[in-house]
């Protein structure tokens, strides 16, 4: 280690999941990888952590549903210790002490939805069936490299004609709704199916967590979609626990990346990327060390990508601004809870399976819209929309025996509160939390041994996002596809020669999904025309 | 080829008079049908409750496309152009006229910057105007002229803006006007007036996702001509129109309400008036709103129930309030010379104030602070009037509007108390029409300004609706012509004149 002579074929900045899963497919194709982690743990979000003796937290990201299932048989992920526990349904609780519970088994699923409106179930089934349809259209293009509009390259041509295929299967009505269902906003999208508001707000949330958009913003109905077309053991839009939490993710891709030889060094921060000539030649670490490598990969988001590691001097002026634009905003905040033992849901009939699933408190559109003025204002939600979550009632490894672990996921949190974040300001949102759940959950304040509150800022200061955004970049239409981070940069290569981008602000974008670590490895292998180890989707069916 | 059939055109807003015109002149025998007394819609003059003469919905408008004018053959009367003055509580206000800042607060970056800006903006207008002057291109089934509306756009998008450009606008079309004027200029009024002209009429604020559309819309009109670079006052807009429709052959009827579309085996044969009467036509043209010309004057049972589900969920619903006050002696605002007080103002001091103002109307509640665009004028009898849009004054308020309606007011009079103190206590008379009142006495579903929401899956061939995006409809014969259709709202008269085209190349089809 630290042979300052040797010359690794690539390295890789952060150990993140993107990161690990393109230095794992490189590693795969027989290249020299290094990959560099400034923490002293690996994973960047994609974490569990012992804060409290026995309780691990997934304090980052929490669950696991977008990661791509091509990417886990590709390189066996499975032999490498991860096993991802299917979590089941999810319930928004009324204040008027009823409920509403979305359960996996679809009939069950629909009599429910029947008990608080007979034309809502009717309408489910449309609804299912066309936001299956999206789900489909979509997936087909996560593990594929975005073309250039501007572009007369035969390469981008044909990428084009791809997509164009795509489209042209479908019948021109779906077309027109394909659009607009990218184009509206999900409370919108949703009135055209339902008219219950307890349904409308349950079916609404996912659409807006890590977003800076209420529900009521266009271009929400699609983010609905990003956390819907996951899938677990190829049941599309299930979602699942990773046992021992999300530090099992990449510590099986850390495994698999160094089954194939490759080396990963903690506690070493990149100070800039070395460029001679209009070529990246290595990187420099905080420590003064220099690393040579043929090419260098950027996992770390575009602004901190473009604007930190990077010397202004190596990036156009043109591509400054644009990084310096680049729409990188926090809006969550989490909290992570040990609890002496399981909570009590009076609402809830006794041995309901609901609390197994994701849990909502937030029963009407206007509750969540309101939550999001408060954000714009730099303020957090004083009635939030929080995604609750105990995996420790499946996986028994995240928590002592008998007791509790507890997920609690907060929308909206902002980046600065009104003049910056305080020690007591934190308290008090955490608070704001807390109570909200103990309204429905009497005594649970009393159950809290341990609770992590975390806002985008120490996601900025721990992680290294920008901003704390959970996306490293807004999943807005300006920065989705060819657009993402930046036009003319989508294609997982930067501003100068053998330097390359692989995180969640490109194409497809953020959650845990290693889509981008893989498209960025499968264009390097092609500029080294070597043979491709990365996976091609799996197609429907 | 057109000879020997016949039209009813159903309202005679300004659409309407545009769509009826170019049948009537291509030998279509054409009759145009008004409800109300005048022609114009929003257009036409109105009187207030003490007898006051009012320009009516409309204020101010950028003059018609070049093409229209003159294939109308309108005696286009220059117009004088207005400036716009923002207005700022310490009295530093800003001037906008065409490319040009003024003010004392205004940095000289900024007002480079708003050059280079009108430019950019004006140029990606430029690029969709084979999408705005045409049919809207089916996304399938291409026919020759759908293709050639694609190439064209292809090419005016690629070669027109070249590279970088195409890379920006393809970035800025799907962002919010907040982000965009973030990123350009440092004026906090400069970026408020930006944003709160290019809002009005639509249920949205600065950080709404993908408002630079109803920007870009309002900008193309600018590149119609040389003289619609200016916002200008109303002037006998409605009547030239009418004088045009006459003097092409168009036979007018006011005060003539129809009732419903007379349909005969799934097709229309006429329509049947208020009185009872039936007037039949080979072709029947709406420049209603989409709901009033499907669910009241077509009824549901002629249509299929998905579409007359999606008519049913369009948003039509206007947040635009129109409030009028009339002055013995011209009313003072702080810091503006004798000479400015008449002429157009806004009061959208900045971006969160606009935002702010939009928060309440998703709530049905009426903006604390409504953002105001303001229009002075001396009456002929040496009074002064005020007429002001006020937004946003939702169409649903919770308390309804008979409630609400004083309330409002006097919010809109403590706003203007800001800059023009003592303003309140001058007033002689004044009148608010909410959305509710703009839908009774407009005919218009919901009071909105673009007969519904200027949004994207609003837009282009999903115009009001996808099925009726190409100004035909689902009952073969029935037309729009409205702002309900492509490309929608504001006083262009291209919607007018797309339809009527689309109904001559369908007739020369037919034959």
């Amino acid at each position: 280690m630290g042979n300052s002579n040797k010359t690794y074929d690539v390295v890789v900045i952060g150990a993140g999941h993107n990161g690990l899963t393109n230095a794992a497919f490189l590693a795969k194709s027989g290249l020299d990888v290094l990959v560099l982690e400034k923490n002293d743990y690996i994973g960047g979000a994609t974490v569990s952590r012992e804060l409290e003796p026995g309780w691990f937290y997934s304090n980052c990201s929490y669950v696991c549903s977008l990661f791509r299932p091509e990417i886990y048989q590709a390189l066996d992920l499975g032999r490498h210790g991860l096993e991802i526990v299917p979590l089941q349904g999810s319930v928004t609780f009324s204040q008027s002490g009823d409920y509403f519970g979305s359960y996996h088994h679809s009939e069950i699923r629909r009599r429910e939805i029947a008990r608080h409106s007979q034309r809502d179930a009717d309408a489910s089934i449309r609804f299912d069936a066309d936001l299956m349809k999206w789900c489909r259209l979509i997936r087909g293009m996560l593990l594929r490299t975005p073309p250039d509009p501007t572009s007369f390259k035969p390469r981008d041509f044909m990428e084009f004609a791809f997509l164009l295929k795509k489209f042209h299967e479908l019948s021109e009505d779906q077309i027109y709704q394909f659009i607009r269902f990218f184009t509206m906003s999900i409370a919108e999208y949703l009135e055209e199916y339902f008219e219950n508001d307890l349904l409308l707000a349950h079916f609404s949330g996912g659409s807006i967590i890590g977003t800076g958009l209420g529900v009521y913003s266009p271009g929400t109905a699609y983010v609905l979609l990003h956390h819907a077309m996951g899938d677990v053991d190829g049941n599309v839009g299930s979602w699942g626990f990773a046992r021992g939490g999300m530090g099992a993710v990449s510590g099986a891709l850390a495994s698999a990346f160094q089954a194939h030889g490759g080396e990963i060094r903690s506690g070493a921060e990149v100070a800039e990327i070395n460029v001679s000539g209009r070529t990246a030649t290595g990187v420099t670490l905080a420590s003064g060390e220099v690393i040579k490598a043929k090419k260098v990969v950027s996992n770390l988001d575009a602004q901190r990508t473009f604007l930190k590691v990077m010397n202004e001097k190596d990036v156009p002026p043109d591509v400054l601004t644009r990084a310096r634009n680049f729409k990188i905003r926090g809006s969550s905040g989490k909290l992570n809870i040990a609890l002496d033992g399981m909570p009590k849901f009076p609402t809830l009939p006794e041995g309901s399976p609901l609390t197994l699933g994701h849990m909502h408190f937030t029963d009407t559109l206007e509750r969540l819209e309101r939550a999001y003025d408060d954000w714009k204002e730099d303020r957090w939600s004083a009635d939030p929309y929080t995604d609750t979550l105990i995996p420790s009632q499946y996986d028994p490894t995240v928590a002592p025996p008998g007791k509790h672990m507890m997920s609690v996921f907060v929308q909206y949190c902002p980046v600065e509160a009104e003049g910056g974040w305080t020690p007591e300001k934190k308290d008090a949102f955490g608070k704001t939390v807390i109570d909200q759940i103990n309204d429905y959950s009497p005594g649970f304040k009393d159950m809290i041994v341990h609770a992590e509150v975390r806002t985008p800022k120490e996601l900025e200061e721990e992680v290294g996002l920008t901003g704390g955004n959970i996306f490293q970049g807004e999943l807005t239409l300006d920065q989705l596809l060819f657009n993402r981070p930046f036009p003319g940069y989508a294609q997982y290569r930067g501003p100068v020669r053998n330097m390359y981008m692989c995180s969640s602000s490109n194409h497809p974008g953020g959650g845990v999904m290693g889509a981008p670590g893989a498209n960025a490895a499968r264009e390097i292998l092609r500029d080294l025309k070597r043979t491709d180890t990365t996976p091609e989707d799996f197609g429907d069916d | 080829m057109t000879k020997n059939l016949s039209a009813i055109v159903i309202g005679g807003g300004h659409n309407g008079l545009v769509c009826a015109t170019y049948l009537a002149s291509s030998g279509v025998k054409t009759t145009l049908l008004e409800a109300r007394e005048t022609l114009g819609g929003g257009l036409s003059k109105q009187t207030l409750r003490d007898g006051t003469a009012v320009p009516g919905l409309i204020q101010t408008h950028h003059s018609l496309n070049d093409k229209i004018a003159r294939e109308l053959k309108l005696q286009s009367t220059p117009c004088e152009p207005l400036p716009t003055t923002l207005l700022s509580t310490s009295g530093e206000h800003i001037t906008l006229m065409g490319d040009k800042v003024s003010g004392a607060g205004v940095s000289a970056r900024d007002i480079s910057e708003y050059r280079a800006f009108r430019e950019e903006y004006l140029s990606y207008g430029k690029a969709l105007k084979s999408l705005m002057l045409n049919t809207p291109p089916r996304l399938k089934h291409f026919d020759w002229s759908d293709k050639t509306v694609f190439a064209k756009l292809g090419l005016d998008l690629r070669f027109g803006l070249g590279k970088a450009g195409l890379n920006e606008f393809l970035r800025v079309a799907g962002m919010n006007l907040f982000d965009v004027l973030e990123e350009r200029f440092s004026s906090e009024l400069l970026k408020g007036g930006i944003a709160a002209d290019a809002l009005f009429g639509n249920h949205a604020g600065p950080k709404t996702p993908t408002t630079v559309l109803p920007m870009l819309m309002r900008l193309f009109q600018e590149t119609g001509s040389t003289a619609s670079r200016q916002v200008a006052q109303v002037d006998n807009l409605a009547g030239q129109l009418a004088e045009a429709a006459k003097s092409a052959g168009v036979e007018i009827k006011t005060s003539t309400t129809v009732h419903s579309v007379v349909m005969d085996n799934d097709k229309p044969t006429g329509v049947m008036l208020e009185n009872g009467d039936i007037l039949n036509a080979d072709i029947i043209v709406s420049n209603a709103d989409a709901k009033t010309t499907f669910l009241k004057l077509v009824g549901a049972r002629n249509l299929d129930g998905m579409f007359t589900h999606r008519v049913t969920k369009t948003r039509t619903n206007g947040d635009v309030a129109k409030f009028f006050a009339t002055f013995d002696a011209t009313p003072k605002f702080t810091n503006l010379s004798q000479n400015a007080s008449s002429g157009r103002f806004l009061v959208a001091p900045t971006l969160m104030y606009v935002e702010r103002a939009f928060n309440h109307c998703k709530y049905g509640e009426f903006s604390e602070a409504p953002v105001l665009d303001i229009h002075l004028t001396t009456l002929d009898n040496g009074k002064s009037l005020l007429s002001a849009n006020a937004m946003f004054a939702p169409y649903n308020l919770k308390q309804g509007w008979e409630a609400g309606r004083a309330a409002f007011e006097d919010k809109i009079l403590d706003i203007l108390s800001l800059y023009a103190p003592g303003i309140a206590s001058q007033v002689a008379c004044r009148e608010l029409w909410s959305p509710t009142d703009i839908e009774k006495s407009f005919h218009i579903e919901g009071g909105h300004w673009h007969h519904g929401e200027m949004a994207i899956d609003q837009s282009f061939m999903m115009r009001p609706v996808p099925g009726a995006g190409q100004y035909g409809t689902p009952v073969p014969g029935l037309y729009l012509c409205g702002a309900a259709a492509h490309p929608g709202g504001d006083i262009t008269g291209l919607p007018g004149r797309n339809a009527a085209k689309q109904i001559l190349a369908d007739l020369k089809g037919r034959r």
